[in-house]
């Protein structure tokens, strides 16, 4: 691995940007994400800077059990967020549509429609293992940096 | 100035060698004295270089046409032009320069809010059209207080040189004038309390919303040259010339460190204005400094006579 990939595995490693999507949670954790951010857990320490525009994150965080009217919404948030990217689910909901199962609303979850590399289950997740859940979507980054055969989501995983 | 002394400026100091890790530096003490400020540790010190980095191993959405082009090229005229404004600070005296330099520089530090504005409308989003507007109606708020005081500074000094700016004695006027520049530089930095053409989450990120990748990389790298500039600037008009030039360079790295942790601090404390607010604020401004710099004027030619 030459210099140039080194370094850019490193960087791609401390500099996560996050881009906050809901798909019909019940806000409990977009609440606890928000909560991830502020002064008090310091995600800054790690280079977790929450971005206004798709373009510009590196990771999806997508909380909520995916709801028919936020299907489309996805795909376009998903196809906007410039590679490399990866997709950190956050909250019971889109790992299993958690109590809403069987409800007619959904069309979840959220593997079903875009490559997941993280999940942080929980409901709510703690503050500290959506930050966990982040740093972990960025070292997967890094090393599909190190090895592009790898793609998208070739290994999903659970945490904590 | 001859060709070598000229390239050395611009390529070395206080030119592209200099600007570039130093707008690196200057970008993480704003984010660090934030970070302070809320009693947290913060980014660690190389975080802008790993933003920067990373940004250019991203890809951009593929763009065709004279749209895309146009894209493209903003940001990099944005950043040679903000590296030439720094390049052009007297920081070492009797090293170069040219009459009207100070024309060139003003220009120069107003090229990036023109890209901007014309990055966000080639962009076609509805947020980048809204945010270059707004930057539009901020650049014309702003620049009449800006405009001013340095023609006043260079009227009542009698040049337009740079070099023979910062070596002539600090007057009471240029005081005035760097007051008044002082109050622009958070409007032409783009941060808080005016920080409305990028208003992060109200219209997603205004005119960078449609850019990733190198584009914006570059525009980051953009962003905290134009500090280095604007900083730099400052501080070359308000410090006295040394005898020796490390004693200048000193002076010039140590006020505008001081001036950048000042404008983050007031970014830190402070909430976003609306528009018209901003507008009404710099109109009074203008007046103000008008009155002021009038007054310095009359006040400082009327001493004259009576010496004379």
């Amino acid at each position: 691995m030459n210099l140039w990939k080194q370094c850019m595995c490193y960087c791609r490693r401390h500099s996560p940007w996050i881009f906050h999507m809901n798909s019909g949670s019940c806000n409990g954790c977009d609440i606890e994400l928000v909560a991830a951010l502020t002064p008090r857990y310091d995600a800054e320490q790690l280079g977790v800077l929450l971005q206004g525009s798709p373009r510009h994150a590196d990771i999806l965080c997508i909380t909520g059990p995916v709801t028919h009217t936020s299907a489309p919404a996805i795909h376009t948030v998903y196809e906007q967020v410039c590679g490399p990217k990866a997709v950190v689910a956050i909250g019971s909901c889109p790992a299993s549509t958690n109590v809403f199962i069987d409800s007619r609303v959904l069309v979840g979850p959220l593997n079903r429609h875009v490559p997941v590399d993280v999940f942080v289950p929980g409901c709510p997740p703690r503050p500290d293992a959506i930050i966990e859940g982040i740093a972990l979507a960025a070292s997967i980054l890094a090393r599909r940096e190190a090895n592009p055969v790898l793609g998208d989501a070739s290994q999903t995983e659970v945490h904590p | 100035m001859n060709l070598a002394i000229a390239m050395a400026r611009l390529l070395l100091f206080p030119g592209l060698l200099f600007a570039v890790p130093a707008a690196w530096f200057f970008l993480w003490v704003e984010r660090k004295s934030v970070a302070l400020m809320q009693q947290r540790i913060g980014p660690p010190f190389p975080q802008p270089m790993f933003d920067f980095v990373k940004l250019l191993g991203k890809s951009t959405p593929p763009r065709r046409g004279i749209d895309g082009f146009l894209m493209r090229m903003w940001p990099l005229i944005s950043v040679s032009a903000s590296a030439t404004a720094a390049g052009l600070l007297p920081v070492l005296p009797a090293r170069g320069g040219f009459e009207g330099d100070l024309i060139f520089l003003i220009a120069l530090l107003e090229i990036p809010a023109i890209c901007i504005i014309a990055a966000g409308f080639s962009s076609r989003s509805m947020f980048g059209e809204i945010g270059s507007a707004r930057e539009a109606v901020l650049t014309v708020a702003y620049n009449v207080v800006f405009l001013l005081a340095i023609l006043s500074i260079a009227a009542s000094q009698h040049t337009f040189r740079l070099e023979a700016l910062a070596q002539l004695p600090v007057t009471p006027l240029r005081y005035i004038g760097l007051l008044a520049i002082l109050i622009c530089l958070p409007a032409k930095l783009h941060i808080n309390p005016f920080s409305l053409p990028n208003a992060e989450q109200e219209i997603y990120s205004g005119p960078m919303t449609e850019y990733a990748g190198a584009e914006l990389a570059m525009w980051q790298l953009s962003h905290g040259m134009e500090w280095v500039a604007s900083c730099g600037l400052v501080a070359t008009l308000a410090i006295p010339q040394f005898s020796h030039w490390a004693v200048n360079v000193l002076a010039f790295g140590v006020l505008s460190l001081v001036l950048v942790l000042l404008l983050s601090v007031l970014a830190a404390a402070t909430a976003r204005l609306a528009i018209d607010t901003t507008v009404r604020f710099y109109w009074k401004c203008t007046l103000v400094f008008a009155c002021l710099i009038l007054i310095a004027f009359v006040s400082s030619s009327f001493m004259q006579e009576v010496r004379s």
